[in-house]
């Protein structure tokens, strides 16, 4: 049953950014209604293949790389409904949904078997822990998507190669909102994540710390979007800056949620 | 039924000829009771812009209709004939529905794309319905023409580009800055061009104009026209970061801004991105400044380039454009041919059955003896002739109504059988919106 909503999933978000990319390269715009239409019918059999496991394991499908993977690919294409919603930029979804699908795609690739909890796991904190941290990379991932258009866009004009890719492309100002606006919203959660994750830690293994990898690159992630915080919040680092700062801050992001787990063993090394 | 359009435009005549043949919209009720009130013209709209003066009408009769309706405007305007003519265009059939779908779509436009004229439709159709000048078919044609340009303008990027250059600027500014609306415009010397650049930013919602110049009155006249603040020439760079927006254009031989102010003048803003169109030549602003980070600097060959490209683009939409009203034309000649399609058939049967009771009652009448029940024979004898005869061409008669080329058969079977009858109002087949 899962199979069935992950597989319809991954055909609707092909489609999606089949449409997305015609959107990116074509004039018509009725493609981009489509697209977005077909994103939120991938994203309810996203859902629903997320809810189906969660209801047949019996907890957050959270705890292996396949089911991660996954949650993360959810929870960007709803972070990203809610920012297409909130500045009407229908063409962010031809960078992001691309993106999505890789990390869905890419979960596939993982064992899908459905394990029992780890006892270390059987807590309340996973949730807040855990969906605090998610939401947090989801808006990352969307900052960086606005980066990478910013400095598209800012190309173009540097270069005066004002052509229909420019047009359709929405504004440096815009870009740079949604950057600021990711920024606002996934530092806090990120820093909740953190801290829940500590105090968590205390609870199960009787430290708050432990110098484990995955807290040390966290902690890495942390700085770099609280330098960029910092920095746009008193010298009014914006723009270009902003958007490699972004950019970095994301690949290191990715780092600490995918390279620590398959790479650096430790304490969060769920395989 | 035909659809008529007689009319002249931009294309076709001169602003002299044009202001002669205009309908002042106060007045349009007369016109338009003349209008319908000539022979053969059963419905009519008058569209009169700045551009174009079109009528369309409704007629069963082509060539006289045009001639009457192109006879009206002359007379009307009391201008003679022969001098109004060579400039009149007329269309009927498809290719009026054509010519009305692409003037909705403004695709007959002087500038391509331009909105302005389907409000101006929209208007013209107005009065035509108030004054009653208009009935069943114009009505279906014009809503239709609304939503064919809808169609045009949402599925086509036919208007979303500017083809003046200070509307490109325009643009342009809101890609580097977003909202206008809470941005102020610095305008650096005086000039045509710039002048009009800054009026189009004030009416994009811009918050304010500084204006400065060399002559410090002519500063202050033109910030008084504009609602700006006037700017001494030696005071420039104490204002310059306020503005998001700079317009030069000033006769100075050299530059007036380079990198190193713009430098400090953008950390003075803590680095919000300021956009420099330079109109002077020679120029006004380094063009190192546009090597700075968020500094954008646009020459006017650039906004020229932009809007030449806009242009080109225009026209590619307009053949997307093309494309959909070619559909549109296909389902709407349907049903106004349809309309001819139930009429005609209730004619035709109509005339059979008077021929044959007409016959009917003459046997009967001669007839001495009649069996019993041979007038009811008599009756259904005929009666089943008849309709066998008709079977065929009725079928064939709505199966061309359904194929939209039906007017050929219609014509044909009212002139071999004298039928007379017009289109009723029921005698519309629906047809898919």
């Amino acid at each position: 049953m899962s199979h069935i909503f992950f597989s319809l999933t991954l055909v609707l978000y092909g489609c999606a950014t089949i449409t997305y990319l015609a959107y990116l390269s074509r004039t018509t715009p009725t493609l981009a209604t489509w697209a977005n239409r077909l994103v939120m019918a991938g994203f309810a059999a996203h859902s629903l293949a997320t809810i189906h496991r969660f209801s047949s394991a019996g907890h957050l499908p959270i705890t292996n790389m396949h089911e991660s993977l996954s949650f993360f690919g959810l929870a960007i294409v709803g972070t990203f409904i809610l920012f297409e919603r909130r500045y009407r930029v229908a063409i962010l979804g031809s960078f992001i949904i691309p993106l999505a699908l890789l990390f869905v795609i890419a979960s596939s690739a993982f064992p899908t078997a459905i394990r029992d909890l780890n006892p270390a796991l059987r807590s309340g904190w996973l949730w807040v822990h855990t969906i605090m941290a998610f939401i947090a990379y989801a808006t990352f991932t969307i900052a960086f998507g606005a980066a990478v258009i910013y400095l598209i866009q800012q190309h173009f004009l540097k270069k005066k190669r004002l052509g229909a890719l420019f047009q359709k492309l929405p504004s440096l100002n815009t870009l740079d909102d949604i950057n600021y606006r990711c920024l606002t919203v996934g530092f806090p959660l990120l820093t909740v994540a953190i801290i829940t994750g500590a105090i968590w830690a205390e609870k199960a293994w009787g430290t708050y710390w432990s110098w484990d990898p995955k807290e040390t690159w966290s902690l890495i992630t942390w700085f770099i979007f609280a330098a960029l915080l910092h920095g746009r919040m008193t010298t009014g680092w914006r723009g270009r800056r902003a958007a490699l700062l972004s950019i970095a801050g994301f690949l290191i992001m990715l780092f600490t949620f995918i390279g620590v787990n398959l790479w650096l063993p430790g304490l969060h090394s769920y395989k | 039924m035909n659809i008529i359009v007689i009319g002249l435009s931009h294309k076709t005549a001169t602003v002299e000829i044009r202001e002669k043949v205009a309908f002042s919209p106060n007045q349009i009720d007369k016109p338009l009771r003349d209008l319908v009130a000539l022979d053969d013209i059963i419905e009519g709209v008058i569209v009169s812009t700045c551009n174009r003066v079109e009528i369309y009408a409704t007629t069963r009769d082509i060539a006289g209709g045009i001639a009457r309706v192109k006879r009206f405007l002359a007379d009307y305007h009391r201008i003679p004939f022969e001098t109004l003519e060579p400039h009149l265009y007329s269309y009927h059939s498809e290719a009026a529905i054509r010519h009305v779908f692409r003037v909705a779509s403004s695709l007959d436009s002087m500038v391509v794309g331009e909105p302005q004229i389907l409000g101006q439709i929209k208007t013209s159709y107005g009065y035509a319905a108030e004054y009653k000048s208009s009935g069943i078919i114009l009505n279906r044609f014009l809503h239709k023409a609304f939503s064919v340009a809808k169609r045009v303008r949402s599925e086509t990027r036919i208007a979303s580009s500017a083809v003046s250059v200070a509307f490109a600027a325009v643009e342009l500014a809101k890609k580097i800055l977003g909202d206008l609306s809470d941005k102020t415009v610095m305008l650096i010397g005086a000039g045509e061009m710039c002048e009009l650049a800054a009026k189009h930013f004030l009416n994009s919602g811009a918050r304010g104009v500084m204006v400065t110049n060399r002559t410090f009155e002519r500063a202050e006249r033109l910030a008084e026209e504009f609602g700006g603040e006037a700017i001494r020439f030696e005071d420039l760079f104490e204002h310059l970061h306020l503005a998001d927006i700079v317009l030069s254009s000033t006769g100075a031989p050299h530059v007036i801004i380079g990198p190193k102010e713009v430098e400090e003048v953008v950390r003075r803003r803590r680095f919000k991105p300021m956009f420099f169109i330079d109109i002077a030549v020679p120029r006004d602003i380094d063009p190192k400044v546009d090597d700075l980070e968020n500094a954008y600097l646009f020459t006017v060959d650039n906004l020229q380039e932009i809007v030449q490209a806009n242009l080109a683009q225009r026209n590619r939409e307009a053949e997307k454009a093309e494309e959909i009203i070619d559909q549109e034309i296909g389902q709407f000649y349907k049903w106004l041919s349809s309309l001819e399609v139930t009429p005609t058939i209730v004619a035709l049967r109509t005339r059979f059955d008077e021929i044959r009771r007409a016959e009917l009652d003459k046997t009967v009448s001669g007839w001495k003896e009649l069996p019993p029940d041979a007038e009811k024979r008599l009756e259904a004898l005929t009666t089943a002739i008849m309709n066998k005869l008709l079977h065929t061409p009725t079928a064939v008669l709505k199966k061309a109504g359904q194929g939209g080329r039906v007017d050929l058969y219609v014509d044909a079977l009212r002139q071999l059988f004298e039928l007379e009858a017009a289109p009723q109002e029921n005698g519309e087949l629906e047809l898919e919106e």
